[in-house]
């Protein structure tokens, strides 16, 4: 496609003579998939603008004013916010952070060191673990929400901060790309040597191999952070109490008050325009591990 | 490749299966709520009411204190969602002791055994309630499966300046209705009466509830499903037939365009129920103090009769420990005038129990309607017109399949008697594949 459109616009700009034996000019802008891009990031973006303006409107504002007029009242519906119920609103996003920053974190935890055992050691069985585990990454969380209700329930740990992170610990995702993972970033060569030198099994996982493996493991939390973020079935079937709601389910009963209430728009698309900005900021920071991880994991392979 | 123990293999293999089964094995000790003894008893009550806990709280002081009855809200969101949260906390046996409940959703916890029968500890209360009121919370047996808490009387809406302006009167009669709409389509064709829409089937089952529709009844052990019977129908020929000669519009409500359309006067009236002042605030706010409130047109000048849309009831569930106590509290909530004017002041319901319809928590009309001094007076005597209105197992079914088949035929303004058939061979279908016995 690109080279087409380079083609095309070549002998209009004049640059090339009549035979066309050098390689075409690859600094010219290919028209075509700069297009698609556009409207591509046209397609992502506009919503998030829609989001970040209808937040500064006032109630009377929001239906009323052109869309993407920026209206009056964003302090006025951040200080309504915060003052929802007591400031409910921050204690959302308090349990959210908690669910899943420690959520990502011991799932990336579990995820590396049997991402590591799966990829290093041999034993029997090592091809049926993974495999069970290959089909847990296609079973889609939102089917085992309720079967693991009704578990957590028995245990009586329904309705506990327990209920929200324990289930996000094992992600079969995450297992698997630290495997792949590691067996590309750690030689064989590297723990053999370590073992050598008189190391233990789990001295050479600490401190070889770990920090050869954390490019991918940033990418494990990363993709857990987020997923856990926007979780919205499982919180919702095992929380009851409003006050370990995180912020998903929060704006959600704030969208579903009944029939006989005037419905908090201004607030919802407040606190979601709020409730972004978290994983806005950590992309931007975690990003350079991320991009260095894509290109060290293709180099040592 | 690294040459390994069988004792080192023996570990590895162990670590990946005990990590496959972690969240089975983490359980712990439980922190939470200890099992519940004789004596005081401390409840959970799953609610959407806003400012419900500032009326619990009364409870907790008062009679709640003598009696040793403490009650806990867990704020929810409203909706069908709650239903099936509902279920799925019973099959673990896990409920709280009281849940707030649509009307329509009663039949289906009652199905699954998630709610109470409490005709005796609360069956005297049926004295504060509308016959039609009281007869949704015990789907005609001698149960009690809940106490009514709020209703949603159907009314007429109105711009009273733009009616003026366009001279149009208030339409008595379904017909006048049809004919103020092709009235004012000829006068301003750019301004529409007001629309049909199919995203709450709420509206349309309380339009069918009042030209007399019974569309779940029970004969013996088999159920009977009387979704396209000849008021239904009726109700659907009517709308069908204005949408399709566009003396209305067909645009769905609850979106930015229509609340426009409101704001703007482009539309000028609503079919809706008493919490109408609420959505109004936020739809239409410049238009403050312009829109009045009839009753309902009717079908026939001798009648008299209003539906209803929305509206909750409390329900005990058949988990909890304490289902006297729980009963006595919902008794409480929605029969004591210190609590219905709590309810209406911090949850701005319409309360279900009559004489607090006319107590001075409505003296004043809503502020939206500061120019229709009597609103709450005509509200009751409205709401005393409500038809009984019958709901079946499986409302939901039918209520999305009101909203697939009858949003196509408002969109392509076809035929709404095809739609109506198909909500009901849908919802016949759904109830004998969920093992019911259903006549023809």
């Amino acid at each position: 496609m690109s080279s087409l459109a380079v083609r095309k616009t070549a002998p209009a700009a004049g640059t090339t003579p009549g035979t066309v034996q050098g390689p075409p000019l690859r600094r010219r802008i290919a028209l075509v998939p700069t297009l698609t891009l556009l409207l591509g990031a046209l397609y992502c973006l506009l919503p998030v603008a829609w989001v970040v303006i209808a937040a500064t409107k006032s109630g009377s504002e929001l239906f009323s004013t052109f869309t993407f007029l920026p209206g009056t009242g964003f302090a006025e519906n951040l200080s309504d916010l915060s003052a929802y119920r007591d400031g409910v609103y921050w204690q959302w996003m308090g349990n959210s952070a908690l669910y899943a920053g420690v959520g990502a974190l011991l799932s990336t935890a579990v995820s590396a060191i049997s991402g590591y055992a799966l990829a290093i050691y041999r034993f029997r069985g090592r091809e049926a673990v993974f495999s069970v585990l290959m089909a847990g990454v296609l079973m889609p969380p939102v089917i085992l929400a309720i079967p693991q209700y009704l578990l957590l329930a028995k245990a009586d740990l329904a309705d506990t901060y327990w209920s929200v992170l324990l289930p996000l610990v094992l992600s079969p995702y995450g297992v698997y790309l630290s495997r792949i993972y590691a067996a590309a970033a750690v030689p064989a060569d590297v723990v053999e040597a370590g073992r050598m030198d008189g190391a233990g099994e789990w001295r050479i996982f600490t401190r070889i191999a770990l920090p050869m493996m954390v490019p991918g493991l940033v990418t494990v939390f990363l993709f857990q952070f987020v997923a856990v973020w926007n979780n919205f079935l499982l919180p919702y079937i095992m929380l009851s109490d409003d006050e370990k709601f995180p912020i998903t389910l929060g704006l959600f009963t704030l969208l579903e008050q009944g029939s006989n209430t005037p419905a908090l728009y201004t607030l919802v698309i407040t606190g979601a325009l709020l409730a972004v900005l978290p994983l806005i900021a950590l992309f931007l920071v975690i990003q350079r591990f991320w991009s260095l991880d894509l290109l060290s994991g293709a180099v040592k392979s | 490749m690294p040459n390994i123990t069988k004792h080192r293999r023996f570990v590895a293999t162990a670590v990946a299966v005990t990590l496959g089964a972690t969240t089975l094995a983490a359980c712990g000790g439980s922190d939470d709520d200890g099992e519940a003894q004789s004596g005081p008893a401390k409840l959970t009550y799953w609610t959407w009411t806003p400012g419900m806990d500032k009326v619990v709280d009364l409870w907790n002081k008062g009679p709640g204190k003598e009696q040793q009855i403490t009650v806990t809200v867990k704020k929810q969101a409203s909706g069908d969602t709650l239903v099936t949260k509902i279920l799925t906390a019973h099959k673990a046996g896990k409920g709280p002791d009281l849940v707030q409940a649509e009307y329509q959703a009663l039949p289906t916890l009652v199905s699954n055994d998630a709610v109470a029968d409490i005709a005796k500890e609360a069956g005297d209360a049926k004295g504060k309630f509308a016959d039609g009121v009281w007869q949704q919370t015990t789907l005609g047996s001698d149960a009690v499966y809940a106490i009514p808490q709020d209703i949603g009387p159907m009314m007429f809406y109105y711009r009273e300046d733009l009616f003026e302006k366009y001279g149009l009167t208030v339409p008595k009669t379904w017909d006048d209705f049809a004919e103020t709409a092709r009235k004012l389509k000829k006068k301003e064709p750019g301004v529409d009466l007001t629309t049909f829409s199919a995203n709450d089937s709420g509206l349309f089952a309380g339009l069918a509830q009042q030209a007399g529709a019974k569309w779940w009844s029970a004969e013996g052990q088999k159920w009977k499903v009387g979704i396209d019977d000849a008021a239904t129908r009726k109700v659907a020929d009517f709308w069908g037939g204005l949408v399709e000669e566009g003396a209305i519009d067909n645009q769905p409500m609850y979106t930015p365009a229509w609340n426009k359309a409101l704001n703007t006067g482009k539309q000028i009236a609503w079919v809706s129920a008493v919490w109408a002042p609420g959505t109004l605030t936020t739809a239409a706010p410049d238009t403050q103090g312009k829109w009045k409130m009839a009753p309902l047109p009717q079908w026939s000048d001798s009648e008299n009769v209003t539906g209803s849309w929305g509206g909750s009831s409390t329900a005990v569930t058949t988990d909890s420990r304490h289902k006297g106590a729980a009963a006595k509290f919902a008794a409480w909530l929605n029969t004591d005038p210190q609590a219905l004017t709590a309810l209406a002041k911090e949850g701005g319901i319409y309360p279900a129990a009559t004489t607090a319809q006319t107590s001075d928590a409505f003296a004043q009309p809503p502020a939206f309607f500061s120019n229709q001094a009597d609103f709450y007076t005509a509200a009751s005597e409205i709401a005393k017109t409500t038809a009984p209105s019958a709901w079946g197992p499986n409302v939901n079914v039918a209520y999305t399949s009101f909203k697939d088949a009858f949003g196509a035929a408002a969109k392509d303004k076809s035929d709404f008697g095809a739609a109506l058939r198909r909500m009901q061979d849908d919802t016949v279908a759904d109830m004998k594949k969920q093992g019911f016995e259903v006549s023809e």
